[in-house]
């Protein structure tokens, strides 16, 4: 086979790779931008997704479709549900200090990760696709006589993971919707802008904040769910998607929605090639080449806007 | 009547307020002035509840509002104009004046009546706030308070940087929401300004209410002002 067909199918799989990483970078994101809370807990609630997933697919069992539409909607809730939970218990009484928050958030990390292992076990367990035809895909080749399509042993991709993508561009729109289009967005940018203004003029911060925690846990979760049918649960999972989403968050631009989910696509596809040519260490070196270059250069991210 | 009784504020171990009292009665504009580092802003931002109080109380219309939780404070009615406007400074004219608007849960005339006394806001009506000018966002900053339809306003140095034409706007809304029975707490720097508008003036000291005076007496005696607010 020549370079073409393995080239998109790297693409497939960055792409992949760039939908579950747009999710999770959004909700770090997002967490960052109206709370000023650097989140270290968030792989963890990406693992807790997975995780949880695996278990409401067992409880449901029958059709692997069943127990999975179950977990898309379960395994977000539960997660947003323990994150709302732990920001009014824990980090509302760190008045939300940048420091304090991010010790805590480590502390948060080991206790998810800890209660995990003794619970779900050191064992990598897979979730069962609802779908996953496998579709070839053809290459057009130059022989004798002119032009002619085949197929290429090996070149295919899954209805799932073409389902995975249209799934995140959904969530992500939908997100954007939420946040530019709803009275309930309009009150978090306004916390985001000025806290004490929001408070000032009645916005229930406090509120507004653990919401904020929740629904990025949530996305987090709802990220690891897409992705547990591909890659399985595990209670270490968490540490990668971490690693990646602060990347993302750096290169794109804090609490930059578009420049978050760009710099996904740009760190997800570039992994993706990277690592099918060369080798995954290398995709991440270059990544972290990347983030220290941004910082550098253009240290509010791509379409980050300088602090006044 | 917004009634502040022997409060104590200050940030972290640094005490600035030390049992101010004072009370704007309805239909009044109270003016309080002082040097620099007095306890002026804190003041407002200790009535706002966006700083704890260690001793006293303040109260609205008799009713205890420092117990409630800050973001419930504006709901009993009262209005906050930031020193430095401090808008919402990426959403719209209008996303601002919405914010206000939902507070207490004003109805469409409200926001109609604020877009009278502020024509210019409805030109700019789909704007993004910091693409205003400055007497522009002074008038948004007003105007997203008076949205509260509010029982007590506090204006932190409304006039503070702008023109002539835009100080004598803000001034005639000031003294218009007067005649609608609104409680006035002002703080301004320039004199001059204070004895246009104000009823009465409260001199502050080290956190203290010195002594209070009508602007009448103000304006016939300057000394006070020499003592207090002079270099």
């Amino acid at each position: 086979m020549e370079i073409g067909p393995y080239f998109l199918l790297a693409t497939l799989e960055g792409a992949v790779t760039a939908a579950v990483l747009a999710l999770t970078a959004v909700g770090l994101s997002l967490v960052f931008g109206v709370m000023r809370v650097v989140n270290i807990a968030h792989g963890e609630f990406f693992m807790l997704g997975a995780v949880i997933a695996w278990w409401v697919a067992q409880a449901v069992g029958g059709h692997p479709a069943l127990g999975f539409a179950a977990a898309l909607v379960i395994a977000p809730l539960i997660v947003g549900g323990l994150a709302a939970a732990a920001d009014m218990t824990i980090l509302k009484r760190l008045d939300y200090d940048p420091e304090r928050t991010i010790v805590a958030t480590i502390g948060l990390l080991y206790v998810i990760q800890q209660v995990t292992l003794m619970t779900y076990g050191p064992e990598a367990r897979p979730v069962e696709a609802p779908f996953g035809t496998r579709l070839a895909i053809p290459w057009i080749e130059h022989a004798e006589g002119g032009w002619r399509l085949y197929w290429p042993w090996g070149l295919s991709t899954t209805s799932y993971k073409l389902a995975v993508m249209a799934a995140a561009a959904a969530v992500l729109l939908g997100v954007w919707a939420l946040m530019a289009r709803t009275r309930i967005g309009l009150v978090m940018r306004a916390t985001q802008m000025d806290r004490g203004m929001a408070l000032a003029f009645g916005i229930p911060v406090e509120r507004v904040y653990a919401l904020v925690f929740g629904l990025g846990a949530g996305l987090a979760a709802l990220a690891a769910v897409l992705i547990v049918p591909i890659r399985q649960a595990h209670y270490l999972m968490g540490a990668d998607p971490l690693l990646l989403s602060f990347i993302v968050v750096i290169i794109g631009g804090l609490g930059s929605l578009p420049g978050t989910v760009v710099a996904a696509v740009l760190i997800g596809l570039s992994d993706g090639i990277i690592s099918v040519f060369f080798s995954p260490t290398l995709a991440k070196i270059i990544a972290t080449l990347l983030v220290a270059l941004v910082l550098v250069f253009r240290p509010q991210g791509l379409f980050g806007t300088r602090a006044a | 009547m917004l009634e502040l009784d022997g409060i104590s504020a200050g940030y972290g171990r640094a005490q600035v307020l030390r049992e101010l009292s004072l009370t704007v009665e309805t239909g009044e504009i109270l003016c309080l002035l002082g040097r620099n580092g007095a306890g002026k802003t804190t003041t407002m931002l200790a009535t706002m509840g966006l700083l704890p109080l260690t001793a006293g109380a303040v109260r609205l219309d008799g009713r205890e509002i420092s117990r409630l939780p800050a973001h419930m404070v504006p709901r009993a009615g009262l209005g906050y104009v930031p020193q430095g406007r401090r808008l919402f400074a990426d959403l719209t004219v209008a996303q601002n004046l919405e914010i206000g608007l939902r507070a207490r849960r004003s109805g469409p005339e409200t926001l109609e009546e604020v877009l009278t006394l502020f024509p210019r806001l409805r030109d700019r009506y789909q704007q993004r706030a910091q693409t205003l000018s400055g007497g522009e966002q002074q008038m948004l900053a007003t105007a997203r308070a008076l949205c509260l339809r509010p029982k007590a306003l506090l204006l932190d140095e409304p006039t503070e940087g702008l023109q002539p034409s835009m100080i004598e706007a803000i001034r005639r809304v000031i003294v218009q929401m007067r005649e609608t029975g609104v409680a006035v707490l002002m703080v301004e720097q320039r004199v001059d300004a204070v004895l246009s508008v104000a009823d009465r003036v409260t001199f502050i000291e080290n956190g203290q209410a010195r002594e209070s005076l009508s602007a009448e007496a103000l304006r016939r005696d300057h000394a006070l002002v020499e003592r207090y607010v002079g270099v």
